[in-house]
């Protein structure tokens, strides 16, 4: 009790430094969680473009990001013809802008696409999907943006088009996002005859690699994954958790300089407390684990406090209506578990030379002179 | 005087050299010293005689330059650890009672406990033996500012008494005392060491008190001069 009594002693002694060390973490902590949380969910998102109704993804072999994609028509006639394929969904990506927003989505896909099936219809018909070349479906949030309704026309990069449809869906891409045929979107894109990507739905999903296996001796320039595979393998995916691991990590960083600062100053400002503890016996063991116990504390209250401001923050995203449906802000276990880890182990690395400098002080010249 | 033999010798210093700055500052020159088990003895002299550097390295805090300190006969070098030392073996009180000012009186006491991981009911049943003998038991849950000097320097007392130490080591422990609490302090630490029977060596610059023990030890320019059997 004694033992704990002195850790918290030392950091009620100086409120103001304390509060400011653990604020530090705190912000850390938030900023971390809110960059990788809302990465974690645009990443999600994606995948869910990707998988939608279907459990492997055909690319081209080797593009760094998949709007470089090139699998070409033949392909996806020829996938689509294997007795265990269900479906072979071929999807070209696009990019465009319009006066106010400077990129949407485009997605050029067949009518049969499981993401007309799947989406709530608010205005429009499926059946009328592909029947006019500038006919396009807007997502819901697209169309608020765009200022769209059905039968309106509206301007799309260097094109003019027919707004034919608008659907809900859970995704916030696809939410902001145009639907075009797929021969439209080619030439649109000038990219007649093929698409970026397949997504594929097997009749069995135990064949999965009989058809990875198939892909890769029918089209060597392409490779299959199945959906969980291309999310931990993409590129892009782990640039971005790489980044925002990253750039939380700097926060964190920045926090535990701050815990450093404290701890150096809170060691250099009881050097006689310290020396009167040896003195009284404590080894090098217990002086280090009292300055590494204030290091823990701070570390997890602010770490405690951060993910606090963390979600209230994203909580207040998720009600933004711009981001609605952009942001999934869902914060994951695994996540927490590892800022608190992370946090600790920053607070703890920030302690280490205070510690170590504790641990040298010799009582003899820190009770010299009285 | 008792006559001091290899058994009962507690304490020893043998031809020990101390100097600081590299050399510049020569605080002891070659001091011989002993105390025997249950003796208090005090050590006097002028400030800068070396008295205090004298008591810091019987209690193990500093290493000399060169000569040999014993703590029950066994050499410091030798000694098992320093750390039992302090926790077990040796009491240190000093002039100012440097207690943490954060804490009660029954917490700063318990420090030693805490480090030498003594159980809570053996560390209290200390505390309240200790603390009736000083007279602080009242004083228990008040935290040091709001004690007086003399109480301050008892609780110091006390906290180097805690884990039962064979040797008390005192610097100047009623140098921050007005005269009337100072004498009461010092019959303290003389009745306490004498029922505990503990070995008490005291740096003192006051000859009157140091008269009361049992030797008296005049240091000069880092020397021991003849040892006064009292």
């Amino acid at each position: 009790m004694i033992f704990l009594k002195l850790i918290f002693t030392n950091l009620l002694r100086h409120r103001i430094r304390s509060v400011i060390s653990i604020a530090g973490i705190a912000f850390s902590v938030a900023a971390m969680l809110t960059i990788v949380t809302i990465l974690q969910g645009a990443v999600g998102m994606f995948s869910g473009i990707l998988s939608s109704d279907s459990q492997i993804i055909v690319f081209e072999r080797n593009v760094s990001d998949l709007f470089f994609s090139d699998v070409p028509a033949s392909a996806v006639a020829d996938i689509a013809s294997w007795p265990i394929v269900q479906h072979a969904d071929p999807v070209l990506f696009g990019i465009v802008s319009s006066s106010d927003h400077p990129i949407i989505t485009c997605f050029g896909i067949t009518e049969s696409d499981a993401r007309l099936r799947k989406a709530t219809w608010i205005g429009g018909a499926r059946s009328d999907f592909g029947k006019q070349t500038d006919g396009v479906v807007l997502g819901e949030r697209a169309a608020e943006f765009l200022h769209s309704s059905i039968g309106s026309h509206v301007a799309i990069g260097h094109g003019t088009f027919h707004v034919i449809g608008i659907i809900k869906t859970a995704n916030g891409f696809e939410d902001g996002g145009v639907f075009m045929p797929l021969k439209s979107a080619q030439a649109f894109f000038h990219k007649e005859g093929s698409s970026s990507v397949i997504t594929v739905k097997l009749h069995d999903k135990n064949d999965a690699t009989k058809f990875k296996a198939m892909v890769k001796a029918k089209f060597p320039t392409l490779v299959a994954l199945e959906d969980q595979e291309f999310t931990r393998s993409y590129s892009q995916f782990k640039i971005l958790k790489a980044t925002a691991w990253a750039v939380g990590g700097c926060g964190l960083l920045l926090g535990g300089l701050g815990v450093a600062n404290t701890m150096i100053m809170s060691v250099f400002t009881r050097i006689r407390e310290i020396a009167i503890l040896r003195v009284s016996g404590f080894s090098n063991l217990q002086i280090a684990g009292m300055i590494f116990g204030e290091s823990a504390l701070v570390s997890v209250i602010g770490a405690i406090t951060g993910l606090l401001i963390g979600a209230g923050f994203l909580l207040v995203l998720k009600l933004v209506p711009a981001l609605h449906g952009y942001v999934d802000v869902s914060i994951q276990a695994v996540v927490v578990l590892i800022v608190i880890v992370l946090a600790l182990l920053t607070g703890v690395a920030g302690a280490l030379y205070p510690a170590i400098y504790a641990m040298r002080v010799r009582p003899v010249e820190a009770l010299r002179f009285e | 005087m008792t006559s001091p033999t290899q058994t009962n010798i507690v304490l020893r210093a043998a031809d020990v050299w101390k100097s600081y700055d590299d050399g510049a500052i020569t605080v002891l020159n070659g001091v011989n010293f002993e105390a025997i088990e249950g003796q208090t003895v005090a050590l006097t002299g002028p400030s800068g005689c070396g008295k205090s550097t004298l008591l810091h390295l019987l209690g193990g805090l500093d290493e000399p330059d060169r000569g040999r300190i014993s703590v029950n006969s066994v050499e410091l070098n030798q000694h098992r650890s320093r750390l039992h030392l302090l926790r077990h073996e040796i009491g240190f009180v000093f002039q100012m009672h440097n207690l943490i000012p954060d804490l009660t009186l029954e917490e700063n006491c318990l420090i030693p406990t805490v480090a030498a991981g003594v159980d809570r009911h053996t560390a209290r049943a200390r505390l309240k033996q200790l603390t009736d003998r000083t007279g602080l038991s009242h004083r228990l849950n008040n935290r040091i500012q709001k004690l007086s000097g003399g109480e301050r320097q008892r609780t110091a007392l006390c906290r180097a008494l805690m884990n039962s130490p064979r040797i008390l080591l005192a610097d100047e422990p009623t140098g921050s005392l007005d005269e009337k609490t100072s004498a009461t302090v010092f019959q303290l630490l003389l009745d306490i060491a004498a029922t505990e029977g503990v070995t008490l060596v005291m740096a003192t610059h006051d000859r009157s008190l140091a008269q009361r023990c049992d030797r008296l030890v005049e240091m000069h320019d880092g020397r021991i001069h003849e040892p006064q059997p009292l």
